[in-house]
């Protein structure tokens, strides 16, 4: 194993895991607000903000897959070395990494069942920047209206039907992040 | 993995004795004392600074179930939990070094690092010598002492036979 799949941990875990976990609270409260997260980095095409989150939400309890060109040996050998996430098929994953289009189609994943909605994916979509004027974003957590660039509104839109069952979406580039959780309503 | 068909390699078989060894001398660090580790350790760097090093994983400390096959059904039983403190770190020449030890010493689980470290360069047989082997020495003393201890309390039953069967 080289070195370079064992770097791009937080440099101390308590402090910097704390501070991007609060960040992720914060972002799905305010469902289209971005925040800037840092203190992680794992091989291309991770983005530090993907990084952090995975660092923080992932561990050995919680079943990944990895979409796309993120199902890549230098990304699977950091993930496992700094979370020792088990890497599983779409419909097994708690969360699932990659970009919308190597995401999609939604119908994969677990999205809970009434009895237990919370047995649900969360999905990071990296790469995708929520800057932008693209939806209005409303229900819990927004005062009035948002404003965001959402990558497919129509099938996000089928997704908050769900609710209370459904998909929460966490959107990273760079080292912004914002969050989409089911109960945001999409106009 | 070698499947029943193809012989394994040499290469393959040098890097399972390879393993073997590390995984072996590891266990002589995990289960050595700190005060022990540490008066081996810094009586071989004698004097001298330790080798720099960067963080690849800070000391942290957390619990590990161990497991045992007891008994001859060969099925795990979990035998308790157990406090360890793990480690990586990566010299400036780029070895890396991986430590599992037990207790939540810190200063024990990055000298175990950095020996695992150092024994994949040039040092190793310095190091081997200087810290594995009168570590493993210790840990077979106690063990002989402890067995001697045990050996002294043997207490043999005897049945004899009261005839109701005969």
């Amino acid at each position: 194993m080289t070195a370079e799949v064992l770097e791009g941990g937080f440099a101390d875990v308590a402090t910097d895991s704390a501070r991007a976990f609060r960040a992720a609270m914060e972002a799905m409260a305010r469902p289209g607000t971005l925040y800037t997260v840092t203190g992680g980095q794992g091989p291309a095409p991770l983005s530090p903000a993907a990084s952090v989150l995975l660092l923080t939400l992932v561990d050995a309890e919680t079943p990944l897959h990895l979409a796309g060109a993120h199902d890549r040996e230098e990304v699977r050998a950091w993930l496992r070395f700094h979370t020792g996430a088990p890497l599983v098929e779409r419909a097994e994953a708690m969360f699932a990494l990659g970009t919308w289009e190597a995401l999609v189609p939604l119908e994969d994943y677990a999205i809970g069942t009434p009895e237990y909605p919370d047995r649900s994916a969360t999905l990071i979509v990296d790469g995708w920047d929520m800057e932008g004027t693209g939806a209005t974003l409303s229900g819990p957590g927004i005062a009035d209206t948002m404003r965001a660039a959402l990558p497919d509104a129509a099938a996000l839109r089928g997704n908050a039907a769900l609710f209370p069952l459904g998909l929460d979406f966490c959107f990273t580039h760079g080292t912004r992040l914002g969050a989409l959780p089911r109960s945001t309503r999409i106009g | 993995m070698v499947s029943s068909s193809s012989e394994p390699s040499s290469a393959a078989a040098a890097d399972g004795r390879a393993d073997a060894a590390r995984r072996y001398r590891m266990s002589v660090l995990a289960k050595a004392g700190a005060p022990a580790l540490s008066a081996r350790w810094s009586g071989w760097l004698d004097g001298a600074a330790e080798p720099a090093f960067t963080w690849l994983r800070a000391p942290e400390t957390g619990g590990v179930m161990v497991r045992g096959r007891a008994g001859g059904t060969g099925a795990p039983f979990n035998l308790g939990e157990m406090t360890v403190t793990r480690c990586a770190l990566r010299l400036e020449d780029g070895s890396v070094g991986h430590a599992w030890v037990q207790g939540r010493d810190r200063d024990k689980a990055r000298i175990a690092a950095l020996v695992d470290a150092l024994m994949q360069g040039p040092a190793a047989a310095a190091l081997e010598a200087a810290v594995i082997a009168p570590l493993r020495e210790e840990a077979a003393a106690a063990r002989r002492a402890r067995a001697a201890k045990a050996a002294a309390t043997k207490v043999d039953f005897f049945t004899l036979v009261r005839g109701e069967n005969a």
